[in-house]
């Protein structure tokens, strides 16, 4: 998947599921937490989602926000999984 | 305990006795037993009486024999008796055999510093016809409510909210800094109220209307004192100290001339609470409690072991989701104030279910985790201060594991992220909040909420820096535990523990709560404690443990802590989900409303519709907006006497006894 669209749907979800759709709130390269995007539980449902919608799993060692805290960092971590993966 | 009311007019009109009456009947329901008006002049007063003490003679609005005092009292001074002797010596004669007289000698004596001799919960009116002075007052802690508005040419007040808007005069309008500050703090700041220009007294402050001159000012505040000043006795002797207040406490708060029962939540508090009461007695107590489906809410467990224990003749009301979701329009009317948990409402049917039992007075273990060091936030807090004192350590970020072990999603994140989450900055260190920063901050958020209009008035508006401008000048020199501590108890506890889930739930179906933990005289030595023998390391309460370890169950002695929690959004999902929920989060509705934007609430009903929304942020914005909806429906667009909503369940079979 072209990581213009993996931006686009991580995008949607994250706007969707923490920001009640607010879009104008956040940049790719935003932090979630430092932005109050995610709260004490908001994690594991962004973990579950990158899971569920690219079909890839994530150890408990990858849960860090070097790989989760943006959604610039979201893609590039979806595309290094992804292609390990194929 | 009791509703009141009254009016004062600045000019010379004779107040008007059908307009005290209707005030009074919109709070009837704090009093069933009894009411009255009394009107003097520009002056009058009403009362909605539930009798607890002098069953036959404390008919109120009461007045001194010579005509020149009139009271209206809602609550109990516990230590009246001794207060009536003390008077009954200096010359004073009684007519009734009631604490509300007690309050008006006291007040012949020693005038509006009579307050300070009250031991109790209160809100009270004194119109001294010869000072041509209103005099009003609330408790130390604000147990009890007390509301007023000024008009262009009038003063009101009242027990609630709904007997002010009686009155033509008033109306209710949102503040929108209010609104901020619930969406915050879960609570105002004093003397704000959610409705613009209606305000309350706030706890420990008297209010003088003289010559149409309002003043308002504190008569007791909660104040640490320096690390030299501290209570520097050993800790067995301050354990037994504490345990004889508590005793005392207790006793004087099982006077009443009806029966006393107590609350069991399955903790150390009402544990605590009630087997002193049973020592006291020496006889069996009637003990209550609610029980939940979800094992996450679930105290029962605990509940039966403590009625066992205490040989209690215990029983326990089973609340469902769908029962929240039914009574949520009643436990707003009553709450006066939008609510961001639906905690309440389990508290409003407990109270219906005593009163059915057949009680008017319960005791209750409230407010021991605000004063001997019971919430985990406190923890929180000494656990980030711990940590930033050296940010590198590797083991000292792991005691964040320690914290809240009831809350599921915490105990599920991950490290990183819980590091994260509660990481401390330079910022934060400097900030008198510190210790609250992470609660309101994760709080705040849900003001994405807001419409694009009500976000654009509060542009510059920090409810922060309003609440930075109430604090006491000693504040910044407390140990960081005290200001903790501080915000809780003059914060969190008045304007949410004490009323929304306290006062207003239980006086819906007019059942008193009473507080040993808030006894001025426990409050006061707590405060006097050095903060590490309340919580000692992360033991906490760690001193009440060790003055109550005999009285108390091993198993309940060693839990941790468990603060009183509801289901929140999974009682609207699906099936049980109420037509009038649909109805309030309709774009038509909201859009009426003009509080919250439709688009955003119609994302978060989707979440809700799909069961998706489990975070806490999610059950916090349901509720939210929710209550704030429900709000605004009952007391602005169609006014109370024509809400429907409320009128369709109070008319449910279920709830027909309601009035």
């Amino acid at each position: 998947m072209p990581s213009v669209d993996i931006a686009s749907e991580v995008r949607d979800f994250v706007i969707t599921s923490f920001l009640f759709g607010k879009a104008d709130r956040l940049t790719d390269d935003d932090s979630l937490l430092d932005n109050g995007v995610i709260d004490s539980t908001g994690v594991l449902e962004l973990v579950s989602f990158v899971q569920d919608r690219f079909d890839i799993e994530i150890e408990s060692d990858e849960i860090i926000p070097a790989n989760l805290d943006s959604i610039h960092n979201l893609v590039e971590f979806i595309g290094r999984k992804t292609r390990s993966n194929s | 305990m009791c509703g009141i009311c009254g009016v004062l007019n600045f000019d010379s009109r004779p107040a008007d006795a059908g307009l005290i009456a209707d005030m009074i009947a919109a709070i009837r329901h704090r009093g069933p037993d009894d009411c009255g008006t009394f009107t003097d002049g520009n002056a009058g007063l009403g009362h909605a009486r539930l009798s607890i003490i002098d069953l036959a003679g404390g008919h109120q609005p009461m007045q001194t024999s010579d005509g020149n005092l009139a009271i209206t009292f809602n609550g109990e001074i516990f230590n009246y008796l001794e207060l009536r002797e003390e008077l009954e010596q200096c010359g004073h004669r009684f007519a009734t055999h009631s604490d509300t007289e007690v309050i008006l000698h006291l007040y012949q004596e020693e005038g509006v510093q009579c307050v300070h001799r009250l031991n109790g919960q209160w809100a009270f009116a004194i119109w001294d016809r010869q000072k041509k002075r209103l005099f009003l007052s609330r408790d130390r802690l604000g147990v009890r409510p007390l509301f007023y508005a000024q008009t262009s040419n009038g003063f009101l007040f009242a027990s609630e909210i709904k007997a002010l808007v009686a009155a033509p005069s008033v109306s209710a309008e949102i503040d929108l800094r209010a609104l901020d500050q619930i969406f915050t703090f879960w609570t105002t700041i004093p003397p704000r109220t959610i409705f613009k220009d209606i305000l309350q007294l706030a706890p420990g402050h008297s209010l003088t209307i003289e010559h149409n001159r309002l003043t308002v000012y504190r008569y007791w505040s909660l104040s640490y004192p320096d690390p030299g000043d501290r209570l520097a006795n050993g800790e067995e002797e301050l354990a037994e100290q504490l345990r004889e207040l508590l005793l005392d406490a207790t006793r004087i708060r099982l006077r009443s001339d009806v029966p006393v029962g107590a609350y069991l939540s399955g903790g150390i508090d009402s544990t605590v609470v009630t087997a002193l009461a049973e020592s006291i007695a020496g006889d069996r107590l009637r003990s209550f409690s609610i029980t939940f489906e979800d094992s996450e809410f679930d105290e029962s467990q605990y509940q039966q072991e403590a009625a066992r224990f205490l040989r209690t003749d215990h029983s326990s009301f089973h609340c469902s989701n769908s029962d929240i979701a039914e009574v949520l329009p009643l436990v707003v009317w009553h709450g006066e104030q939008p609510i961001l948990r639906t905690a309440p409402a389990p508290m409003f049917l407990l109270s219906k279910f005593v009163r059915e039992s057949g009680f008017k007075v319960v005791l209750t273990g409230e407010g021991s985790d605000e004063i001997l060091g019971g919430y985990d936030i406190f923890k929180e807090a000494k656990i980030r201060r711990f940590w930033a004192r050296i940010p590198s350590s590797r083991m000292r970020p792991l005691l964040l594991r320690r914290l809240y072990p009831y809350m599921d999603g915490i105990q599920r994140q991950p490290f990183a992220y819980l590091q994260h989450f509660f990481r401390v900055s330079e910022q934060d260190l400097a900030s008198p909040f510190f210790s609250h920063l992470p609660r309101w901050g994760l709080t705040a958020n849900l003001k994405l909420l807001f419409s694009e209009g009500v976000r654009e008035q509060l542009r510059d508006y920090d409810a922060l820096d309003e609440l930075a401008q109430t604090l006491p000048c000693g504040f910044a020199s407390w140990r960081s535990f005290n200001q903790a501590e501080h915000l809780e108890a003059t914060g969190l506890l008045p304007g949410y523990i004490l009323s929304s889930q306290g006062d207003r739930m239980a006086m819906a179906h007019a059942v008193e709560g009473r507080f040993p933990f808030l006894d001025h005289r426990v409050v006061e030595f707590a405060a006097r404690l050095s903060p590490d023998l309340k919580m000692k390391a992360l033991n906490e309460k760690y001193l009440l443990k060790r003055a109550s370890a005999d009285l108390v169950p091993p198993s309940i002695l060693k839990r941790p802590k468990q603060p009183y929690r509801a289901p929140d959004g999974r009682c609207f999902i699906g099936k049980a989900m109420p037509e009038y929920v649909e109805e309030l989060l309709s774009p038509g509705s909201l859009q009426r409303t003009g509080i919250f934007d439709s688009q955003a609430v119609g994302v978060l009903a989707g979440k809700i519709k799909t069961g998706q929304a489990n975070s806490a942020k999610d059950n916090m914005a349901l509720t939210g907006v929710l209550s704030t909806q429900l709000l605004h429906h009952q007391f602005i667009q169609f006014k109370w006497r024509h809400f429907d909503l409320c009128h369709q369940w109070t008319s449910h079979p279920r709830f027909a006894t309601l009035s």
